[in-house]
């Protein structure tokens, strides 16, 4: 699984490409907690998911792990551009309820600008 | 290898209520307009057309599965609520010749034993009750829960004959025809799941069991024990998002962890078992058709058939 970074603001996008399963759920952890740690106080993180093709329980787990650093840090998460497989299975965990998700990338980080 | 349904409910029975069963018919009423069904037969086959939830239920009662197969014993998965008609089944089938029951315990919280007090074979000389499980409090439980002031009739009042037998996990039993493995699980107290094989057929009975997903290699353990399996019955009580967030550490799994170990393991048939009590008809099918619809959009080289258990139904592998 490749994972690239970039800023936009004050907000980091990170965008991991292929699948967050079982094997590699460990590698994005590593990867995207500190980045939420990080961009506390005021700062948040948009994860571009155009590139995952799936994404596992262990890889949604993650997502709730930084979902939780997120809130505890004082910082926000969104996810954007979900491939329609990974849409459904946001529905069908019910990861939709978790985590605000957004048709692409700009619209995620409209959404967790800070409002002035 | 025949596997029964007597009790598929989690933590607690749940009764159908008055205004479910209305809604049901006022839903097949509506679906029915314009047809003429003007016999049993037209109206059976009409309602076998409605969604599950409309023309069944997923019923009420908690855990007991029984495992039946030529020239085995018989076994019980459990002593949930659904032991009661268990044992009335049983009962009418042996026509008062006494009866040998083999019943593996996955662990001793209340919905898992509260059947037994009226398990009648229990009280009739004659019946021998053998009654597994892994835990070291196995006879204890049992006894408590019908000591008082819980149960006017004391077990000691029971007439069969009832033994414990303690299992060690991991090991391999030849147990009533089968070859048994239990496996320690995550939840309050521990659980077991339990692998049962015979004549080239596989069981798995995985219930109240809760996956954390932050080891791989447990994950493979799960994969390793599910290897192949022609059934398994596991745990799909809560949403994945509810597992790892409100509901972490209450010991349940979800629908969503069924599907991928059952895909990891070759397994070819997954059962959705220990529904949420609150969840009505209308919600455990909606969880059952998006289980379905998840194996099929992440379906790798093996198909794997998801169904939703119910009381009453059964399974011949």
């Amino acid at each position: 699984m490749e994972i690239t970074e970039r800023r936009a603001g004050k907000t980091i996008v990170l965008a991991p490409a292929g699948r967050i399963d079982m094997s590699t759920a460990d590698q994005f952890r590593e990867r995207l907690i500190p980045l939420i740690s990080s961009a506390a106080a005021g700062g948040s993180v948009v994860l571009d998911f155009s590139g995952v093709d799936y994404i596992s329980s262990a890889g949604l787990r993650v997502l709730m792990l930084a979902a939780k650093e997120a809130r505890n840090s004082g910082g926000a998460i969104a996810v954007a551009a979900l491939q329609p497989l990974v849409n459904e299975i946001f529905q069908i965990s019910r990861f939709d309820k978790v985590l605000p998700c957004h048709i692409g990338v700009n619209e995620a980080l409209a959404a967790v600008a800070p409002t002035a | 290898m025949n596997v029964r349904f007597w009790g598929t409910r989690g933590s607690l029975p749940a009764a159908l209520t008055a205004s479910a069963v209305r809604e049901k018919i006022v839903d097949a009423l509506v679906a029915a307009s314009g047809r003429t069904l003007d016999t049993p037969e037209k109206a059976r086959a009409f309602a076998e057309t409605l969604p599950f939830s409309v023309s069944h239920t997923f019923g009420g009662s908690t855990s007991c599965i029984e495992l039946r197969s030529e020239g085995a014993g018989r076994v019980l998965l459990d002593m949930g609520s659904g032991a009661r008609a268990a044992a009335g089944d049983a009962l009418r089938e042996l026509k008062g010749a006494p009866g040998e029951f083999h019943v593996f315990q996955s662990h001793l919280h209340w919905d898992h034993i509260m059947g037994f007090p009226f398990f009648t074979p229990a009280y009739i000389p004659g019946h021998r009750i053998r009654i597994y499980g892994c835990h070291a409090e196995l006879e204890h439980a049992f006894r408590r829960q019908q000591a008082p002031p819980s149960f006017p009739v004391d077990f000691s009042i029971m007439a069969a004959n009832i033994e414990f037998i303690v299992l060690e996990p991991g090991r391999s039993y030849d147990i009533a025809g089968y070859r048994v493995v239990a496996k320690v699980q995550v939840h309050g107290g521990d659980s077991y799941g339990y692998r049962f094989e015979r004549n080239g057929k596989s069981v798995i009975y995985s219930t109240d069991s809760e996956h954390k997903l932050e080891e791989p290699d447990v994950t493979q353990s799960f994969v390793d024990f599910f290897h192949g399996a022609d059934l398994v019955i596991f745990d799909a009580m809560y949403s994945l998002a509810d597992t790892v967030s409100v509901k972490e550490d209450w010991g349940h799994s979800s629908n969503v962890v069924g599907v991928e170990l059952c895909q990891l393991a070759g397994a070819k048939h997954l059962v959705l078992f220990h529904h949420e009590p609150a969840f009505d008809d209308a919600t455990i099918e909606r969880v059952w058709r998006e289980s379905q619809r998840l194996e099929e959009i992440t379906r790798g080289e093996h198909p794997v058939t998801v169904t939703a258990a119910y009381d009453g139904l059964e399974i011949a592998l």
